[in-house]
């Protein structure tokens, strides 16, 4: 028997943080790619101290819902998980490449193979774009299109900025957009300042972040000036210096995710038959997960 | 009892020389079967005669056949038992057990009772086991609340996984950052599961309940007290074991009584200090300090930082009285609860409007004090 957990990070506030998570599982469950898919959390319950408990397969694919690799990735979640003898250079990563590495959990026996988090994998490229499809609706978009992809910035993480640098030359290299920007929140170059980087009319800015919350909802819609008060809401596209802006919102309620996850776990060996496929076919078109 | 479930015992006694199981004692000697159970004893049976007797007696066959084959393990029991650490079907198989009160009874009047449903409470939940066609088992899920409601009064779910939705938001509507809280809202049925669609929905509902049970009840439930906890925490956490053992008191006694999370709190402040606060009277432990409790545990440490300060304030003996009841209301959660013209509740919201009117300056100083004087 072979599990997928996926672990992500929770919210003791409300429920949008979580979703994204459940949301992926119920996709992959519904493959039946494994005989349990099941979801744990650092603020949430099962928490990642007894997530494996609730699991009954002895093969364990942990794939962590997290954006860059770094402190959750590489302390919290093997600690929590009780990964036995983890050490982060077994991932042997540059902060962009760790794929996997297989552990004993101490607490349950079971062999788990522990994934790099979902936001460096290179089919999150496609989400990207997936998630600018999604938002202005149209599968062909962009000629006439730049498109941001926005990150926290470099105070948190070192990573962070790596994750977001590798997904915009990626799309820069698919010549699909007419110009691609990495923007953050707290460094230069600034998503504030969205509209001067770009000369392109059209502009999809997508948030590389998990869930939505108070960056992605209230932070950068107003920094950008979509709006005075995040409380009011905000068109999509939204007129801003005569450039329009389609905000996107955070990249990780895509539905396209999924694959994401499924592709982590088949890296790392899990058996998934043509779930990916699948996966990918059935949530074209579908509405993005949370909207 | 199909036929299929007496086949499947005549090979396991014949393959195994034997089966025993619930008060069934079916076996195989050289002088024959033997069929016993504790109304029933007789050996030397031919195959055919072995196959009347287990046909007068269907409820033993149905029942050792379910518990065997339909949530049976297969070749996991041993595997499990020999790791003994890795046990979610074991857990499984023991909450269905609990379910129907399996060990206190035995199988004739498991099934006279199973007839009209056997219900227990896990925290705000009812689960109740009934018996269906051949032994097979059906569970219906509820809110205690709801114990003898109508079915059609309720809304009705089949998707265990439907329950996340119950368990996220309380009766007003609000976010359950604890999911054993006692704020499940009710009005709802999970109605005919089966055993394992019935673990998965208290899974939702309860997460990992089932599996920290079990190993409670097989004595190797594993316990991280507070100052193994707080040691292990880093980043903004790290800070928590700097809390003294008082405030670690203070912390069960807040967080931890069945007024707030219906787990039985295991963990104390380490294996040989006890702490005094109230375990709960929980069907499922609680093993660990929860994030929650480290989220506002770091709070508090920082608070805790502070040195107490005199100050001076003027209050009427009622309005100490006052404020008091005011605390008492909030930590509580009965504000809501105080009525609108109640002016004889200390908490009433009037009552406090006319203390800070009268008692507050304009920067909203108790008694025009200064907080850092
Ligand atoms: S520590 Fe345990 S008992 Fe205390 S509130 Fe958290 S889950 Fe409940």
């Amino acid at each position: 028997m072979q599990a997928l957990v996926i672990v992500a990070h929770g919210s003791h506030l409300n429920p949008d943080s979580s979703a994204p998570t459940y949301d992926h599982a119920d996709t992959i469950r519904d493959v039946g790619a494994f005989d349990e898919v099941k979801t744990g959390f650092w603020k949430e319950e099962p928490s990642l101290r007894e997530v494996l408990r609730t699991v009954e397969s002895d093969e364990v694919f942990v794939v962590p819902m997290f954006i860059s690799e770094g402190y959750f990735t590489e302390q919290v979640i093997p600690r929590e998980l009780r990964l036995d003898g983890w050490d982060v250079s077994e991932w042997d990563s540059d902060g962009l490449s760790a794929s996997h590495a297989t552990l004993t959990a101490a607490d349950t026996n079971q062999r788990v193979h522990y994934c790099g988090p979902v936001g460096t994998h290179e089919s999150m490229t496609d989400v990207l774009v997936r998630r600018a499809e999604s938002v202005t609706g149209d599968p062909e978009v962009g000629a006439g299109f730049g498109l941001a992809v926005v990150g926290h910035g470099t105070e948190r993480n070192e990573n962070s900025a790596k994750a977001i640098e590798y997904h915009a030359e990626r799309i820069r290299e698919m010549d699909r957009f007419d110009e691609v920007q990495a923007l953050y929140m707290d460094e230069e170059p600034e998503v504030d300042d969205v509209t001067e980087y770009f000369e392109s009319d059209d502009v999809v800015v997508v948030p590389l972040f998990i869930a939505d919350g108070f960056h992605t909802q209230e932070d950068i819609p107003e920094d950008m000036g979509l709006t005075d008060d995040y409380r009011t809401g905000y068109d999509v596209p939204a007129e801003v210096d005569g450039h329009r802006i389609w905000y996107a919102g955070a990249v990780g309620t895509e539905s396209l995710m999924a694959d994401v996850v499924l592709e982590r776990a088949a890296e790392a060996g899990a058996d998934v038959g043509d779930a990916v496929e699948t996966v990918r076919e059935r949530t074209r078109g579908s509405p993005a997960a949370g909207d | 009892m199909r036929a299929g479930q007496l086949d499947a015992l005549v090979e396991a006694v014949a393959a195994d020389g034997g089966v025993e199981f619930d008060g069934l004692n079916a076996n195989h000697r050289d002088d024959g079967y033997g069929f016993r159970t504790p109304h029933t004893e007789r050996t030397g049976l031919s195959e055919a005669e072995f196959r009347e007797v287990a046909e007068s007696n269907p409820w033993f066959v149905s029942n050792w056949f379910y518990w065997t084959r339909e949530v049976g393990l297969g070749d996991r029991e041993t595997g499990e038992a020999d790791s003994g650490r890795r046990d979610g079907a074991s857990a499984r198989r023991a909450f269905l057990r609990w379910a129907e009160r399996a060990d206190d009874h035995g199988v004739p009047e498991r099934y006279e009772a199973l007839a009209d449903g056997v219900s227990r409470e896990w925290g705000q939940l009812c689960v109740t086991a009934t018996v269906a066609d051949h032994g097979e088992r059906r569970y219906h899920l509820r809110h205690v609340a709801d114990a003898d409601a109508d079915l059609s009064s309720l809304d009705v779910y089949t998707d265990p996984l439907e329950a996340r939705g119950i368990a996220t938001y309380d009766e007003r509507g609000r976010y359950r950052p604890l999911k054993t809280a006692p704020t499940l809202r009710d009005g709802w049925a999970f109605a005919d599961l089966d055993g394992r669609a019935l673990v998965e929905a208290v899974d939702v509902v309860y997460p990992a309940t089932v599996p920290n049970w079990y190993r409670e009840r097989e004595g190797r439930l594993d316990v991280s007290h507070w100052n193994e906890t707080a040691e292990r925490q880093t980043g903004i956490y790290d800070v928590v074991d700097e809390l003294d053992e008082e405030a670690v008191e203070w912390i069960a006694e807040s967080c931890c009584v069945d007024s707030q999370c219906l787990k039985r709190r295991m963990w104390d402040a380490d294996e040989e200090t006890e702490l005094d606060a109230d375990r709960g009277d929980g069907v499922f432990p609680c093993r660990e300090p929860c994030s929650l409790v480290v989220a506002a545990a770091r709070k508090w440490t920082t608070l805790e930082r502070e040195e107490s300060r005199t100050y001076e304030f003027e209050l009427t003996p009622s309005e100490k009285e006052q404020v008091e009841e005011i605390i008492d209301a909030v930590a509580d959660g009965r504000t809501d609860e105080i009525r609108e013209a109640d002016v004889y509740e200390g908490a009433n919201r009037y009552r406090a409007r006319f203390l800070r009117a009268k008692r507050f300056d304009d920067e909203g100083n108790l008694s025009g004090t200064p907080t850092d004087e």
